[in-house]
């Protein structure tokens, strides 16, 4: 049985707090009046930051006061325009702490949906190496209801209790003026969206509490008793089922939709195999965490060994994935579609190129040769490598929709993540308590056990 | 020609040729060569034979692969003859890089997979007319056999074999390659 460390959950309980300090700073900042955001821009302006559109305002304002009776026109118009300018920018910048906690839960909500992904791949597929390791993702997974479930109120509650800071298509107002977004009303309408989310986050969860439950009853059934086994095997590929369809709705839903006037096809792929390195990635770092601390002495290098491989494999599916949907965009150049990576390009030039490096360069040299793969310190440095590579990732995903070009990764990001990776640890390694780190009942845990590669 | 007398082991199984081999390697004998007619797992470590570098040689090929489509890339379309192809930026190889980025990608795989190939049979002398050496026809089919070299110690060499359950021990004249 593994006992959750007073050390480590002082540590998750401080992250909590002090995250959630810093969330709560960034909602109280991120209220600008009108003014305060005119002389924002006027500042900067004069700094040269955001130059030209800003000496736009600056030459309107100047306008306005020297001639108003000759150009009264063009001065009307003029004024419009800088009055939007700077509410588009006061939008922005409230959007700025709704898009930091919705990037990490997302994150965190997504490790966890990836990890009981692999668990019902593990089953389905009856591996004969990772039954030693069916605890620790049972573990991870619990995250899976109390994580879709925040994740699923903070879009709803942006478009509810929010100034719509996420989806401008649960604003009445713009899809009153939008064609393209009256068209897709059917399928983009809170109710809708939030009964979906709901179905989802059920299906995942009724599926991670089935397994666990027939985990656990197979440890305490007849040797010769393979019912609840067997039970296992047909949820898990029944789930898989469901999740492929689930997770490609879902990602349209919680993620594509932050740019309604966009679509992509394989976006879906894209997201499940960012989900899927990231969950096994935390597998191997709990893994290791635990067996260093002496828990799971029945895990062997060659079990790290293989979690790397899948980690190195799955960080060049990532990849693949996320070049396909570049490359066939910025090929044809289609301008209704292209509009998504110009603006990434533009405004997210370090964080959309950093990544990939960080996503593919770094584990496909880190990671090939085989005897690096054994030593944990290496897959632990690669695999904190990984993960922030895809948090970058999807916050390159949400964060042109919302905040454009006010992006920072300041105090509200941070703080951000900082309390999801709190209530991560606090929820996991609580469930990792529940039952014992060997599923001993498993009919391949002594394959498992003797596991040598 | 020098001759030398070999000793030839020949075992039905592969679990009796692993201990066997480490009875040999333990009673500090070198053992020449082994023949069986599949890989026997592990049996490289039983003998203690030294990892391959195989896969060093083809990361080097890939990286060769790589570079080689970068220079025919930017050889050909940015330098040579930087033509307006459907208004794809030819102005640097960076601009228009991904759209080399399949090119790359399957030279580099090309590279690293012939040329591996090729240095394996160069490594291990395959080519289409040579000659097979196989000691005994029988270890492609169901025999392994084991080769130990005799240096006026043939008695204890076939006492020690016969305990390690060879079927059959022959001793050969064997005519010395160099």
């Amino acid at each position: 049985m593994y006992t959750f460390s007073n050390k480590l959950k002082t540590f998750s309980v401080a992250l909590i707090i002090l995250g959630l300090i810093g969330v709560v700073y960034g909602f109280m900042t991120s209220h600008k009046s009108f003014e305060d955001v005119e002389t924002m821009l006027a500042a900067e302006a004069s700094h040269g930051g955001h130059a030209v559109e800003a000496s736009d305002d600056l030459a309107t304002t100047s306008d306005m006061t020297m001639d108003s009776a000759s150009e009264g026109i063009t001065v009307a118009s003029h004024v419009n325009e800088h009055k939007e300018h700077v509410e588009h920018v006061q939008h922005q910048i409230a959007n700025r702490p709704w898009s930091a906690i919705y990037v990490a839960a997302f994150f965190f909500f997504m490790i966890a949906l990836g990890v009981l992904a692999f668990y019902a791949v593990q089953f389905a597929s009856q591996a004969g190496w990772s039954p030693v390791l069916f605890r620790v993702m049972e573990g991870i997974s619990a995250y899976v209801l109390p994580g879709g479930l925040i994740v699923l109120a903070i879009a709803v509650g942006s478009g509810i209790i929010g100034d719509y800071n996420l989806f401008i298509w649960m604003d009445p107002e713009v899809v009153a003026n939008d064609k393209i977004i009256q068209n897709k009303e059917s399928w983009l309408n809170i109710p809708w969206f939030a009964i979906r989310g709901l179905i989802f986050i059920a299906g995942w969860s009724l599926y991670a509490y089935f397994a666990r439950k027939f985990s656990i009853a197979q440890d305490n059934a007849d040797i010769n008793d393979n019912r609840n086994f067997k039970k296992s095997f047909r949820i898990a590929a029944g789930f898989l089922v469901f999740y492929i369809y689930t997770e490609s709705i879902m990602s349209w839903d919680w993620i594509m939709s932050v740019d309604p006037h966009w679509f992509s096809t394989l976006f879906g792929w894209y997201l499940f195999s960012g989900m899927f390195v990231s969950g096994i990635t935390v597998i191997a770092l709990v893994s290791i965490y635990l067996r260093s601390r002496g828990f799971l002495n029945f895990v062997n290098d060659s079990h790290i060994h293989d979690l790397a491989k899948f980690m190195f494999g799955m960080s060049i599916f990532w990849t693949y994935l996320w070049f396909s949907q570049f490359m066939l965009i910025w090929y044809s150049n289609i301008p209704e579609e292209v509009t998504y990576f110009v603006t990434r390009f533009q405004d997210y030039q370090l964080p959309f190129l950093g990544m990939v490096v960080l996503n593919f360069v770094f584990p496909l040299l880190l990671l090939m040769n085989s005897d690096y793969k054994r030593m944990s310190w290496f897959v632990v440095m690669t695999g904190v490598i990984v993960l922030a590579g895809h948090y970058i990732d999807i916050f390159v995903m949400i964060m042109p929709a919302t905040v454009g070009d006010r992006w920072f990764i300041g105090i509200p990001e941070i703080s951000a993540v900082l309390l999801f990776a709190g209530l991560f640890m606090l929820v996991i390694f609580t469930a990792l308590t529940k039952a014992p780190l060997l599923a001993k009942g498993n009919p391949f845990i002594k394959e498992s056990e003797h596991f040598h590669y | 020609m020098e001759t030398s007398k070999v000793i030839h082991a020949i075992y039905t199984d592969d679990d009796v040729l692993m201990s066997a081999v480490k009875r040999v390697k333990a009673e500090k004998y070198h053992i020449d060569e082994i023949f069986t007619p599949f890989p026997v797992h592990g049996l490289d470590k039983a003998m203690g034979l030294a990892p391959t570098r195989l896969a060093i040689t083809s990361f080097i090929y890939g990286s060769i692969g790589l570079v080689f489509s970068i220079w025919l890339m930017n050889f050909i379309m940015i330098e040579d003859w930087p033509q307006d192809i459907g208004g794809k930026p030819s102005f640097s190889y960076l601009e228009n890089s991904p759209a080399f980025v399949p090119i790359m990608f399957e030279l580099t795989v090309f590279f690293a997979a012939h040329l591996m190939v090729i240095t394996f049979y160069l490594r291990s002398k395959l080519w289409p007319f040579k000659k097979a050496e196989n000691p005994d026809l029988r270890t492609t089919d169901d025999h392994f056999l084991m080769e130990i070299s005799i240096h006026n110690n043939q008695d204890e060499l076939v006492n020690l074999l016969k305990e390690t359950g060879a079927v059959e021990i022959n001793i050969v004249e064997k005519e010395e390659a160099h």
